[in-house]
């Protein structure tokens, strides 16, 4: 009986903790998200809101060309980019952890400078870069390597890959190196002393011991790049539009609320199950350490 | 362990920080240059464009809509994560598990949604766009990164030294003020600045919640939209990338600072 009432002032007490939080979270995120859904069975009739239930915007999305391709071409381009971005952080993070020496902090900080001016103009600079009197053209014509400016490098889902691989850089390698620092250094002794080749010791110790920080930035990265609007916009083009454009129409331009609730919802179910794989694989390769 | 870095490996990095810094490098270059036009070969020295800059009244209310927005973001993200790190590390209750989920949740959500769904629900009410409206969204997508880091903090508190306060006959508001709080005050500032830095940069979510107050982020994408209105951001971009530095480099010093006199 005692114990019971222990644990009954405990819930108690943690409740009274968590309870602000928590009905921030209920009533400003969660309701907010289920009136979503709700919305995305209804339709917009010119002005008024037709509320009889109908599958008819999802119909519309999985159906219609437009969106059809949007919604493929977000997740092939979240895809990539998610690819690159780990891809090309790995070796990085790997020369600062075991190569860094006493100057780790100093390169991690070297790594993060680029970043602490406004996410917008980030994009935005690559415009420059890549652009009609851009760097890249300017400085190819005063070497008179090309008569007329490159026109494939921007506004194309390529220019999209590039800025956004840019923009994620230190989420992918700030875990992975974080990931890597707890590799205890023994065992790659330890299997150099046994015989293990660099080969080896890379892919069988060091590689499965940093896969969580690995897939800790996939899903970093993931994420919001599926969801991305400024970057399309910016550099994308017409054939460089991701889903988040269409969205942001159909609640402004559009008019058309409903349809703008279902397409953000299909992308938000492809983001979750996408999030979980990665989670189940996660929760596997802790699983097996243990 | 001592090695010498592979060269292919270095060049390899050093390549990359080329790439990395290629965009920044051309803030200084276009903020001086002597040209309305964002293009090569460049022109001249000038400081006009920082002139210019000085005299966009909209750019000083947008600086303080960011300010005032991030400031409040930073606090309510704190007190949640205190909140929640809290009744997490120290209390075991029903539907723990689900709740910690749900406040959670916006790391796994991509910020248009979550734009989305407030601006639904303020239309179908019919409440107007605010400063207000931008502080809840960025509460909601900072929260997570203060409970992360609270967490850490709390965790690896010594809850002997709080029962050791309350045995010596210390009430429970004096304990947390001077036990507590000190233990976890590197974590408080950690998630003060971490909600502050996620509020002033967040572009999407304020682009749908604003009303008329533009944050910075939005009044910047709105003078991306005319050509020659470039020189002037580039001079604002440039002016907030050695402000941040300036202001990293000072929390820098402050935390060596405390390291040195509490011993490390």
């Amino acid at each position: 009986m005692a114990d019971f009432w222990e644990k009954t002032r405990d819930s108690f007490a943690g409740w009274r903790l968590i309870g602000l939080p928590f009905g921030f979270g209920f009533l400003l995120l969660l309701t907010p998200l289920l009136l979503m859904v709700l919305l995305s069975f209804w339709t917009q009739d010119y002005l008024d809101l037709r509320r009889d239930f109908t599958l008819a915007n999802y119909r519309e999305v999985f159906t219609h060309p437009v969106f059809f391709t949007l919604i493929k071409r977000s997740l092939a381009i979240a895809l990539v980019v998610t690819l690159v971005t780990v891809l090309l952080a790995f070796p990085v993070a790997y020369f600062i952890s075991f190569y860094g020496g006493k100057r780790k902090t100093l390169l991690l900080f070297l790594i993060t400078i680029p970043f602490w001016t406004s996410y917008l103009l980030r994009i935005f600079l690559w415009k420059i870069i890549l652009g009609y009197n851009g760097v890249i053209n300017s400085g190819l014509s005063s070497l008179n390597l090309i008569d007329a400016p490159l026109s494939f490098i921007l506004y194309n889902s390529n220019a999209v890959v590039l800025a956004l691989s840019h923009a994620w850089a230190p989420f992918a390698i700030l875990p992975i190196f974080v990931s890597l620092e707890k590799i205890d250094r023994s065992l790659l002794e330890a299997g150099r002393d046994l015989g293990d080749s660099a080969y080896r010791s890379f892919f069988f110790i060091t590689l499965p011991l940093a896969m969580p920080g690995i897939i800790a930035a996939t899903l970093i990265v993931f994420i919001p790049t599926i969801g991305d609007y400024v970057t399309p916009k910016l550099v994308g083009g017409t054939e460089g539009l991701m889903v988040a454009n269409m969205i942001q129409v159909q609640f402004a331009k559009a008019n058309n609320a409903p349809l703008g609730a279902s397409l953000a919802l299909v992308s938000l179910c492809i983001v979750m199950l996408i999030a979980l794989i990665f989670l189940f694989l996660n929760r596997k390769y802790l699983g097996r350490r243990v | 362990m001592k090695h010498s870095s592979p060269i292919a490996l270095s060049v390899f990095v050093v390549i990359y920080l080329v790439f990395l810094y290629a965009p920044i490098f051309l803030l200084p270059i276009f903020a001086f240059n002597d040209s309305a036009v964002i293009a090569f070969p460049l022109s001249g020295f000038t400081l006009h464009w920082f002139k210019e800059l000085w005299g966009e009244d909209v750019l000083f209310r947008a600086a303080t809509n960011s300010l005032i927005i991030a400031v409040s973001t930073a606090v309510l993200s704190t007190c949640f994560g205190v909140l929640t790190a809290r009744a997490m590390a120290r209390h075991q209750f029903i539907g723990k598990k689900p709740i910690f989920g749900l406040i959670m949740a916006p790391l796994f959500l991509p910020e248009i949604i979550i734009g989305v769904s407030m601006l639904i629900v303020l239309l179908q009410l019919g409440l107007a766009l605010s400063l207000w409206t931008v502080i809840i969204g960025h509460t909601l997508i900072a929260t997570p990164f203060s409970v992360s880091i609270l967490a850490t903090a709390f965790n690896n508190m010594d809850r002997s030294l709080e029962e050791a306060s309350l045995d010596l006959g210390e009430t429970r508001i004096g304990t947390f003020r001077r036990v507590i709080l000190p233990l976890v005050a590197p974590g408080l500032i950690s998630s003060l600045l971490i909600g502050f830095i996620i509020s002033l940069d967040e572009f999407v979510i304020a682009f749908f919640l604003t009303g008329t107050d533009p944050t910075l982020p939005v009044y910047i994408w709105s003078l991306l939209r005319f050509p020659s209105k470039l020189p002037i951001v580039m001079a604002l971009g440039f002016l907030l990338l050695v402000l941040s530095l300036i202001l990293l480099s000072l929390f820098e010093a402050a935390r060596r600072r405390s390291e040195r006199l509490t011993g490390g």
